[in-house]
C-alpha cells in the first residue's frame, strides 16, 4: 500500500509538473474584473435582470475579440454581482463590500436612479469609477460626481421631445403656440419630476399653456378623477409619466373613459406592454425610448442596432423585443473596454480620465460624456405606436414613420 | 385647487361621473372592509395583510385571463382556494395569536403581509398586472359621462355578495356562532360553540371575501404584488368609521370612501386621492372622540 501511495503521488506531480506550463499557455491574459450590485430580486428584478444580460454578452462578445489590451497583455473581462434586491441601502452597502472586501475597482451600475443615487456616494468616496446604463435622473449629474459616468439620455429629455411636436403641429395647422393645451400627470419621484422639469422647460421654450398639472401617488392604480379632468378641459396633448404601472394604469382608463386628446405620449409603453395588453386601444400612443433596433446606430463590436438585437435574441431564450434596458448595458461594457485601452493603463485615475474623454460611435448610439458625466452625444427618441408596431417619428433624422395626428384608438 | 372646484360647479356632469366612479369602486372596498370588521370584530385580530388577500385574489383573475379563461369565472376558484388558504393561516399563525395582545396579532399580520408580497413577486414578477374583462363603455350626455359596463356589472357581484353573506350570518348555524362569539367568546365557549372553529371558519371567510373583491379589482384597476397595502389602509378607515357588527354602515362608509376618494383626487390632485382617505379617517376619529367626551360628561 506504502509503495501505491508513493507511486501515485509522483506519478501526479509528474502529470502536474508536464500540465503547468500548458496551462499557461492555454490562458495567456490576465483577468480585469468590473463589479456590480444590481437587482435580481425585488421590485426591479426584471429590469435587473434585463440589464444583467445586457452586461454579460458585451463582456463575451469583448473577450471573444480578443480581450482588453493594455501595454501589449491582454486581459479579459469578467463581472462579480451581488443582489441589492432593489433597495438603495443595500446597493450602497455592497458597493462597500466589492471595493473593501473584494477589491474591484471598476465599476457597473446597478438597475434605476433610486439605487444609482445610493451608489454614487460610495464611489465617489473610495475614488472608483463607475459607467452606468440605468440611472436616468438628472439630479445624477448636477452634484459634481467624478467618478460617475452615464451612456443614456437623462431623464428631462424623455418626453421633451414631445412638445417640440405638439408646437410644430399646431403651426402646421396655423394654431397659436399659446393655444396648445398641455395636461400633465407625474408621478411624484424622482425620475418622473426629471422627466416634467425637462417639459416644463420646453412648454415655457415653445409658449405652450398647461391646464392639467396633477401629481400621481406612488401606489398608482386609479387615475379616474385626473382623466375626467382632461375630458372636461380637451387638452392637446396629455403627458403621463409614472413608471410602468402609470403606463397600464392610464393606457386602461384611456380606453375605459373613451378620452380622445389627439396626442398622448407616455413613459415606460414597452415595460408595462400596454399594446399585449390594451391593443388598438393604445394606437397612437408616443412613447419615449433609449434605443430602438431599428435605429441606423452602427459600432465595431456588435454591427449595427440590428444585429445587435439578433445577436441577443440568438443567446437569450424568451425575449420578443430586446429592452433598451439590456442595449445601454451592453454600451456601459464597451465604455469601459474602451476606457481601458485609451488609458493604457490600469490606474484607477487614468482610466477615469480614459472614460471622461470617451468619444465613441456604438450599436446603441453616440457616446459622449459632459463633465458632469452624462452622455450628451445621443438624442432620446419618440416611437408611435402604429397598429401595434412602435414606429420612430422623432427627431426627423432618425425617424422612420410619420406621425399620425390625431391618434386614433382602434 | 379652486380651478378644480370652478370646474365642477361649470360643468355638472362631473359631478356625476365622479359619483358614479366612487360608487362602483366603493362597493369593491365594502366587500374587503366587511371582512376585516368580521375578522376585527369576532376574533378582535388587526388583519394587517388584508391588502394581500385583495391582491392574491386578483392574480386568479389575471392567471384565468392568461389561459384564456374570462377573469370573472376564477372567481369561484379564487373563493374556494383562499377560503382553504385562510384556514391553514388561521391555523398555523393566526391560532397562535387571537389570545395575546394587539401588538402580537398586528405584527405577526404585517409578518404574513411582507411574506406574501415576497411570494407573489417571486411567482409572477413585480410587473403591474390586469385582467381584462373585455366588456364595453357607455357613453351618457354626449359623451361627458362614461361607464364601464365592468364597474356596473362589478358593482351587481358586490350587492349579490352582500347579500348572501347576510343571510349566512343570520340564517345559518354557523353564522349564528359567528355572532354569539363576537359577542361574547367565554359566555359561546360555555354554551358548547367551538369557538376555535368559529375564529378560523371567521378568517377563512374574510380571505374568501377579500378574494373576491380582488377578482373584481384587477379587472377594473391594476396588481401588483406590492399595492395591497392601499387596500388593507382602505379597509381599516372603512371599519374604524363604521364600527364592527355594522354592516349598513360597513357599506355606507365605503360607498363614502369612494366618493371621497374620485373628488379628493379630481380637486386636490391624484396624489392626494389617499390622503382624503386617511384625512377623513382623522375626522370621523376627532368627531368621536367629542360625541364620547359629551356622553361621558353627561354621566359624570
Amino acid at each position: 500500500m506504502v509503495i501505491s501511495n508513493r507511486f501515485v503521488l509522483a506519478a501526479v506531480a509528474a502529470v502536474a509538473a508536464i500540465a503547468a506550463p500548458s496551462i499557461a499557455f492555454a490562458a495567456p491574459c490576465g483577468t480585469i474584473t468590473l463589479g456590480s450590485a444590481i437587482s435580481f430580486t425585488g421590485k426591479y428584478s426584471t429590469n435587473g435582470i434585463h440589464a444583467k444580460n445586457g452586461y454579460d454578452i458585451a463582456v463575451k462578445r469583448v473577450n471573444e475579440m480578443g480581450g482588453v489590451k493594455i501595454g501589449g497583455k491582454c486581459y479579459n473581462l469578467a463581472v462579480k454581482y451581488y443582489d441589492d434586491e432593489s433597495t438603495p441601502a443595500r446597493t450602497a452597502q455592497l458597493l462597500e463590500r466589492l471595493i473593501k472586501q473584494d477589491g474591484i475597482k471598476y465599476m457597473l451600475g446597478p438597475y434605476s436612479s433610486a439605487t444609482t443615487k445610493a451608489a454614487a456616494p460610495v464611489i465617489e468616496k473610495y475614488k472608483i469609477p463607475m459607467v452606468e446604463a440605468e440611472g436616468a435622473s438628472r439630479s445624477l449629474f448636477n452634484k459634481g460626481y467624478k467618478y460617475l459616468f452615464c451612456v443614456i439620455s437623462t431623464s428631462e429629455q424623455y418626453l421633451a421631445s414631445s412638445i417640440a411636436l405638439a408646437a410644430e403641429i399646431a403651426k402646421k395647422m396655423g394654431k397659436k403656440p399659446g393655444d396648445v393645451k398641455v395636461a400633465m400627470a407625474f408621478e411624484n419621484d424622482p425620475f418622473s419630476l426629471d422627466v416634467r422639469a425637462g417639459v416644463i422647460d420646453d412648454i415655457k421654450k415653445h409658449g405652450l399653456k398647461i391646464v392639467i398639472d396633477d401629481k400621481l401617488p406612488r401606489d398608482l392604480s386609479d387615475m379616474s378623477a385626473t382623466l375626467t379632468k382632461v375630458r372636461a378641459l380637451k387638452p392637446d396633448l396629455l403627458l403621463i409619466s409614472g413608471h410602468s404601472k402609470g403606463a397600464a394604469t392610464a393606457g386602461r382608463q384611456i380606453a375605459e373613459m373613451k378620452i380622445d386628446t389627439p396626442m398622448i405620449a407616455l413613459t415606460h409603453c414597452e415595460a408595462a406592454k400596454i399594446v399585449k395588453k390594451y391593443g388598438g386601444a393604445v394606437n397612437g400612443f408616443l412613447c419615449p425610448t433609449q434605443w430602438a433596433e431599428t435605429l441606423s446606430y452602427k459600432g465595431k463590436y456588435f454591427g449595427t442596432a440590428a444585429e445587435y438585437d439578433k445577436l441577443f435574441k440568438a443567446t437569450y431564450d424568451g425575449y420578443k423585443n430586446v429592452p433598451y434596458q439590456a442595449a445601454q448595458a451592453s454600451a456601459a461594457v464597451l465604455v469601459w473596454k474602451e476606457g481601458f485601452e485609451a488609458a493604457g493603463s490600469l490606474d484607477t485615475e487614468k482610466v477615469r480620465d480614459a472614460l471622461a474623454a470617451t468619444k465613441m460611435q456604438t450599436f446603441y448610439g453616440n457616446i459622449k460624456f459632459s463633465k458632469a458625466g452624462n452622455n450628451i452625444a445621443k438624442p432620446m427618441v419618440l416611437r408611435q405606436i402604429q397598429d401595434g408596431k412602435f414606429n420612430v417619428v422623432a427627431p426627423a433624422k432618425w425617424a422612420s414613420h410619420k406621425v399620425v395626428y390625431p391618434r386614433m384608438a382602434k | 385647487m379652486l380651478d378644480n372646484l370652478n370646474l365642477l360647479a361649470l360643468a355638472p356632469l362631473l359631478n356625476i361621473q365622479l359619483l358614479l366612479d366612487g360608487i362602483f369602486i366603493g362597493a369593491i372596498f365594502a366587500l374587503a372592509g366587511y371582512g376585516l370588521a368580521l375578522v376585527w370584530g369576532v376574533m378582535n385580530v388587526k388583519n394587517l395583510c388584508q391588502g394581500e388577500y385583495v391582491i392574491m385574489g386578483g392574480y386568479f383573475a389575471w392567471y384565468a385571463g392568461t389561459i384564456g379563461i374570462h377573469p370573472i369565472l376564477a372567481m369561484p376558484v379564487a373563493v374556494v382556494v383562499m377560503f382553504g388558504f385562510g384556514w391553514v393561516i388561521y391555523r398555523v399563525i393566526i391560532s397562535r395569536v387571537v389570545d395575546k395582545d394587539m401588538f402580537t396579532s398586528l405584527l405577526a399580520t404585517f409578518g404574513l403581509a411582507i411574506v406574501i408580497q415576497q411570494g407573489l413577486n417571486l411567482a409572477f414578477g413585480p410587473e403591474v398586472q390586469i385582467a381584462q374583462s373585455g366588456l364595453e363603455t357607455r357613453s351618457f350626455f354626449d359623451g361627458a359621462v362614461t361607464v364601464s359596463e365592468i364597474r356596473f356589472v362589478s358593482f351587481v357581484i358586490c350587492c349579490v355578495l352582500a347579500s348572501l353573506i347576510v343571510l349566512f350570518m343570520k340564517n345559518s348555524r354557523m353564522g349564528q356562532a359567528i355572532r354569539a362569539t363576537a359577542q361574547d367568546a367565554r359566555a359561546a365557549r360555555v354554551m358548547g360553540i367551538d369557538t376555535d372553529r368559529v375564529y378560523a371558519f371567521t378568517y377563512a371567510l374574510n380571505c374568501a371575501i377579500c378574494a373576491a373583491a380582488g377578482v373584481l379589482i384587477s379587472m377594473i384597476w391594476v396588481i401588483q404584488p406590492f399595492y395591497g397595502l392601499t387596500h388593507s389602509i382602505r379597509s381599516f378607515v372603512i371599519v374604524t368609521a363604521a364600527g364592527f357588527g355594522n354592516l349598513p354602515g360597513v357599506i355606507l362608509a365605503a360607498f363614502g370612501i369612494g366618493v371621497a376618494e374620485q373628488f379628493g383626487g379630481f380637486i386636490l390632485g391624484a396624489e392626494l386621492q389617499q390622503a382624503t382617505v386617511v384625512g377623513i379617517l382623522l375626522l370621523v376619529l376627532i368627531w368621536r372622540q367629542a360625541l364620547m367626551s359629551r356622553r361621558r360628561q353627561a354621566l359624570a
